[in-house]
């Protein structure tokens, strides 16, 4: 599908099946994380472990820039990329925060106020 | 004959229970979440032997290896799953699997292909509601019927299809043998987003008329596209759709017990409402 052909709202990446099948790697490494053992074997050797998962180079790049976003845009689905944060020990709503380009502060002090507006 | 008592629709997101728990003005909160103590009680009050929960699973127990577009829980137990930091410590979840079986026995052959787990761990999108309305208890005072809802991968189930589903499940529970009182729970929402530049999109303008018409015209909210909901409740509030399946269980003619919103719990628009029967 044509990137023009998908109907993302503004900021959004809609998880379709071209992401899906995309980001399966990335996603699968990151479903495997639920486990302490596994995490331990990511932490220990980063590039072992996504090499087994069968990471592309910029997917591993992605991974180790801890970038969000790019991850996202490479197919990552933010359920399970976030736990990569998690196994990093990283709060949930940080990612999140970093995901939208903001500190954690900023993000926070914005979802106080009430949250990004629609149209804003 | 089992009995439908009423329903809930209610927020799934992780820290809710706590925040709840901390909000009350006897610990010093400042009572911004009463509702949702109320509905608590409301509940406590209703006596059900059973809930179904709509809800779903966010890389805990189902990956992407496999994804279910409806699936029930028919065990006798669910685990609470470990998302990356342990279990849950809150005890296993009991089943009603007599229920769970009724229910597949009678919604597949209506059509809707229903995948059915003999095991199956459950995550925060079915606990932290339970947490909310009981608290930490050493025994849950119900037993569950798990139903997921793949709201992650698109293409989702339509928003007119999880109503279907919830009226094809309130038919079933009608014609159970059993004499359970059975409360439905419609988890997850409000408005929010998880991903993309557009993280921490609230949107409370459709969130309140959203549950203005969860209880009084279910029929309107299943005009919505999937990509409609995604962009008028966000990317991860578009797992909204599952409170229709609740709300298709219940009767056309219902009453509003208790309602509550607030801005923010985590990065989500929390929001809760509790429907009778009449």
């Amino acid at each position: 599908m044509k990137k023009e052909e998908r109907m993302d709202p503004p900021g959004t990446y809609v998880f379709d099946g071209v992401r899906s099948r995309r980001g399966f790697p990335l996603n699968d490494l990151g479903a495997s994380l639920n486990e302490t053992a596994n995490q331990n074997a990511f932490e220990s050797d980063p590039e072992a472990y996504m090499d087994r998962y069968g990471l592309d180079e910029d997917q591993k790049r992605a991974v180790r820039d801890r970038d969000w976003l790019r991850m996202v845009q490479l197919g990552g689905n933010v359920y399970f990329i976030v736990k990569i944060g998690v196994t990093d020990g990283m709060p949930v709503p940080h990612v999140i925060a970093e995901m939208a380009g903001m500190t954690p502060e900023q993000f926070a002090q914005m979802m106080r106020d009430g949250g990004r507006k629609p149209n804003g | 004959m089992a009995e439908i008592l009423g329903g809930i629709g209610i927020s799934h997101v992780p820290s809710l229970a706590r925040v709840v728990e901390q909000d009350r003005p006897e610990l010093g909160g400042e009572n911004h979440f009463a509702a949702f103590r109320d509905v608590a009680g409301w509940l406590a009050d209703k006596r059900p032997d059973v809930l179904v929960v709509i809800y779903n699973d966010h890389g805990s127990a189902l990956s992407l290896e496999v994804v279910p577009t409806f699936a029930v829980g028919v065990a006798a137990s669910y685990l609470p799953a470990d998302e990356g930091r342990g279990r849950r410590p809150v005890p296993a979840f009991p089943g009603a699997p007599e229920l769970s079986w009724h229910i597949v026995d009678k919604v597949i052959p209506e059509g809707f292909d229903l995948t059915v787990c003999q095991r199956l761990d459950v995550d925060h999108g079915l606990s932290e509601p339970l947490v909310t309305l009981f608290g930490e208890v050493d025994e849950w005072p119900v037993r569950i019927v798990p139903v997921a809802v793949n709201v992650v991968q698109q293409p989702t189930p339509s928003a007119q299809r999880c109503f279907d589903l919830g009226r094809a499940i309130g038919r079933a529970i009608a014609s159970s043998p059993g004499d359970e009182r059975v409360v439905v729970v419609g988890t997850g929402g409000m408005s929010h987003q998880l991903q993309g530049e557009r993280a921490g999109y609230i949107n409370s303008a459709f969130d309140n008329s959203f549950l203005d018409d969860i209880v009084d015209d279910p029929q309107a909210l299943t005009a919505y596209s999937n990509v409609e909901y995604i962009e008028l409740a966000g990317s991860e509030g578009a797992e909204l759709v599952m409170w229709l399946i609740m709300r298709g269980a219940l009767d056309g003619n219902v009453r509003e017990a208790h309602r509550g919103y607030r801005v923010p719990v985590s990065s989500t628009a929390a929001g809760i409402v509790a429907i009778e029967n009449q």
